[in-house]
C-alpha cells in the first residue's frame, strides 16, 4: 500500500474532480492513501464476511429436509464463496494481495460481520438468514453499486443480483414453514425472534457513534448513514412479515409521519460490542474452522504450486 | 494461488445448477424426453429447456413417465450412488483447501445431487413415491449405493481418489446410457454425461498435481488411491437385475476394460502404480452396506423424519 506516497497535486486535483462529479476512480488513478486504506478495510471486511458467512449455512447442508432445499442451499453457500473470491480480487486492485488479507483475517486483525458469530440452531435459521441477514446486506449493498471506486461498484452489481435471489429463497423457506405444521411455524417464529435484532445491528452503530461514516460519505463510498438504511430495512420487514403471518419481536415498530421513516425499539448495543469484541456465541468456533481449513489445505496449495513450477520449467526446457 | 485452469469460470456459471425455477412454474418443453437444448452448457442451467427433476415428476404425475419395475430398480442404484456422493461432497463446502475448491467441489456436489434427483424421481414414478420419499424415508438396507460412494471424505487426496474413480466410472456409464432404450434414462444420462465430463477433468488434474507436487502430496495421493481402489470391483459387477433391465441399461462389466485403460493412462502420467489390492466384497446393490452409510443417513434424514408429512 502507498502509505508514504509523495504529494501529487495533479493527482489530488483529478481525484477531487472525479468525486465532485460523482464519477469513478479506477485502479491506476492516483488516490489519497486514506481513501485506499478505507476501501481495503471495507472491501476485505466484506470479503471475509462472505467467507465466514458460509459456515452457519453450511451447517445445514447435510441435514436439509428436502433434496430441492439441499440443492438451493448448496448453491447459495457456493455463491458466497464466489462473492468472497470476487471481492478479494477487487481488493487486490488496490495493491493488497489475497494472501495478505487472509493472513489478517486468520491473525484476528481484520473483521468480518458480527452476525456470523451467532449459531444456526434450526432449519428455520436458513430462512431467517436469507430473509433478514441477506435482506439487510442488500439494503446496505445496493447503494454500493454506485460507490466511487469502480472495481468495488462493479463487483457489487453482480453480488446484489445473487443476494436478491438469496433473500427470496430465505423468504420462501419461512413462508413454507409459517404455513406448515404448528411445529414448523413455531420454528420459523423462533428464528425470526433470534435474528431480528442482530440483523438490524448489521447496519453498524448509530451514526453518532460511527467513526467511519462521514468520511466514507464524503468520498462517495457510502451514500446513506447507518440509521437511514436501518430504518428502511425495518420498513421492508414490517410489510413482508405480514405475508409470512409471523411477528417481529419489537412492539415499537411504526411509521413516523413526521420524519417519514420507520421507528423501532432500542437495540442492545452492549451486546453488539460484546460480539464485536470477540465474546459472541461462535467467534472462536468460526475462526477455528477457517484456520483449520487453511492449515489442513496448506499441503494441497504447496503441491499445486510445486506442480505448476515443474510444469512451467519443463515447458521452458521444451521451448529452449 | 492454485492454478485451476478453466474450472473456476465453469464452476461459477454452474452455481445455480440444480436449483431451477420454483415448482409449478410453466415449462416450455412439453416432452420430458428431450435431451434439452443442444446448445446448453454442461454447467449452466437453461431453465425451460434442460431436463429437470420437476419435469420428470410432472411426467410421472401425468402418467407419461412410468418405468417398469426392473428399470426403476436400476434407476434407484444410479440415483443412490449420486445422492450419497453429493452428501459426502457437500461437507467440503467451507472446508476446502482453497476457496476455488469450495466452489468446484460444491459445484460437483450440486451436479451429483441434480442427477440423483432425476434418477430417484423417475424410479419413484414406478411406486408412487417422490424423490424425497426415497431419500428420506428408506432404511439403510433399502439403499442401493455402491460402497465407493459411501466412503468418508478423508483428506483432500482421499476425496480426489474417490472422485477420480467415481467420475471415470460415471462418465463411461452415462455415455453408454445415452443410448438406452428407455428414453427417460437416456435423457437424464444425456444431461449428466456433460457434467461428469467436467468432474473427470477436475479429478484427473488433481491426481496429476498431487502425485507430481511435493513429496507429501505424492505420499497422500498414493495412500488415497490405495484406500479407495478396492471399491472399484463392485462397480463393474453384473447381476440378474442387469439382465432384466436389458438394453434399457448398461452392463457394468462391459465398461471395465475402458475404465482400466483410461485410469491406468492417467496414473501412468502421474507416475504412480495402479493399486494392486484385492477387491473388497461389495453388496451395496443388494442393501449390504459399509459401516459408514448408517451415520450418513442418520444425519441426512434426521430433520425430515422429525416432521413426517411436512412440506418444506
Amino acid at each position: 500500500m502507498a502509505e508514504n506516497q509523495p504529494v501529487d497535486d495533479a493527482g489530488q486535483a483529478n481525484f477531487d474532480a472525479v468525486i465532485a462529479k460523482d464519477s469513478r476512480i479506477e485502479p491506476k488513478d492516483w488516490m489519497p492513501a486514506d481513501y485506499r486504506h478505507a476501501l481495503v478495510r471495507q472491501m476485505s471486511q466484506h470479503a471475509h464476511s462472505e467467507i465466514i458467512g458460509m459456515q452457519p449455512e453450511a451447517n445445514w447442508i447435510t441435514r436439509a429436509p428436502s433434496l430441492k432445499r439441499k440443492a438451493i442451499l448448496m448453491a447459495k453457500v457456493q455463491d458466497e464463496a464466489g462473492h468472497g473470491l470476487y471481492l478479494y480480487s477487487a481488493t487486490e486492485t488496490l495493491g493488497t494481495t489475497r494472501d495478505e488479507m487472509t493472513e489478517a483475517l486468520l491473525a484476528g486483525k481484520a473483521r468480518y460481520s458480527s452476525i456470523f458469530n451467532y449459531p444456526t440452531v434450526s432449519w428455520a435459521d436458513m430462512g431467517a438468514i436469507g430473509w433478514m441477514v441477506d435482506g439487510a446486506a442488500i439494503t446496505n449493498q445496493v447503494p454500493l453499486c454506485r460507490a466511487s471506486y469502480g472495481p468495488y461498484a462493479r463487483a457489487m452489481v453482480r453480488i446484489c443480483k445473487e443476494e436478491s435471489f438469496h433473500q427470496r429463497q430465505g423468504f420462501e423457506i419461512l413462508l413454507e414453514l409459517s404455513h406448515g405444521t404448528p411445529g414448523q411455524k413455531a420454528m420459523a417464529q423462533d428464528a425470526v425472534n433470534r435474528w431480528y435484532a442482530p440483523s438490524l445491528m448489521m447496519f453498524g452503530p448509530p451514526d453518532a457513534d460511527s467513526p467511519n461514516t462521514s468520511k466514507s460519505m464524503a468520498w462517495n463510498i457510502k451514500r446513506f448513514g447507518n440509521d437511514e438504511l436501518r430504518s428502511r430495512f425495518v420498513g421492508m420487514l414490517a410489510e413482508q412479515v405480514k405475508v409470512l403471518e409471523l411477528e417481529l419481536p419489537d412492539p415499537d415498530i411504526r411509521f413516523n409521519e413526521d420524519t417519514k421513516s420507520w421507528d423501532y425499539g432500542p437495540l442492545d448495543w452492549a451486546e453488539f460490542k460484546e460480539v464485536l469484541a470477540g465474546r459472541g456465541p461462535c467467534n472462536a468456533q468460526r475462526m477455528e474452522r477457517r484456520r483449520a481449513a487453511h492449515d489442513d489445505g496448506a499441503w494441497v496449495r504447496e503441491a499445486a504450486a510445486a506442480y505448476a513450477a515443474k510444469q512451467s520449467a519443463s515447458n521452458d526446457r521444451e521451448a529452449a | 494461488m492454485i492454478p485451476t485452469g478453466s474450472h473456476h469460470s465453469q464452476a461459477r456459471d454452474g452455481s445455480l445448477a440444480g436449483v431451477g425455477p420454483s415448482t409449478g412454474s410453466h415449462h416450455r418443453n412439453p416432452t420430458p424426453y428431450s435431451l434439452g437444448d443442444s446448445s446448453a452448457s454442461a454447467t449452466r442451467i437453461t431453465p425451460g429447456n434442460a431436463l429437470r427433476p420437476e419435469d420428470i415428476a410432472l411426467a410421472a404425475a401425468e402418467g407419461t413417465a412410468h418405468p417398469r419395475e426392473a428399470v426403476a430398480e436400476y434407476a434407484l442404484r444410479l440415483g443412490d450412488d449420486a445422492l450419497i456422493l453429493a452428501q459426502r461432497l457437500g461437507h467440503w463446502i467451507s472446508r476446502g483447501p482453497e476457496l476455488e475448491e469450495d466452489v468446484a467441489l460444491g459445484n460437483i456436489a450440486l451436479d451429483q445431487l441434480g442427477h440423483a434427483r432425476s434418477f430417484l424421481t423417475y424410479a419413484g414414478a414406478a411406486w408412487g413415491k417422490s424423490e424425497d420419499d426415497l431419500a428420506y424415508y428408506r432404511r439403510e438396507p433399502e439403499f442401493r449405493s455402491a460402497h465407493l460412494f459411501e466412503q468418508p471424505n478423508g483428506d483432500f487426496a482421499v476425496t480426489i481418489a474417490r472422485q477420480f474413480i467415481a467420475a471415470s466410472y460415471q462418465y463411461l456409464l452415462y455415455r453408454e446410457l445415452t443410448r438406452s432404450s428407455d428414453p427417460m434414462l437416456a435423457a437424464i444420462a444425456g444431461k449428466a454425461v456433460k457434467e461428469v465430463d467436467y468432474h473427470l477433468d477436475h479429478s484427473t488434474q488433481w491426481v496429476l498435481r498431487l502425485a507430481g507436487g511435493t513429496e507429501e502430496s505424492n505420499r497422500r495421493m498414493i495412500a488415497g488411491l490405495e484406500l479407495m481402489w478396492p471399491f472399484v470391483g463392485e462397480l463393474f459387477e453384473d447381476d440378474p437385475l442387469i439382465a432384466e433391465v436389458g438394453d434399457a441399461g448398461v452392463v457394468p462389466s462391459s465398461l471395465k476394460e475402458e475404465f482400466d485403460r483410461a485410469t491406468a493412462a492417467v496414473l501412468a502420467e502421474a507416475g504412480v502404480e495402479v493399486p494392486a489390492h484385492p477387491m473388497a466384497t461389495g453388496g451395496g446393490r443388494h442393501g449390504r452396506h459399509s459401516e459408514h452409510l448408517g451415520y450418513l443417513l442418520a444425519e441426512m434424514q434426521v430433520l425430515a423424519r422429525e416432521y413426517p408429512g411436512a412440506s418444506w
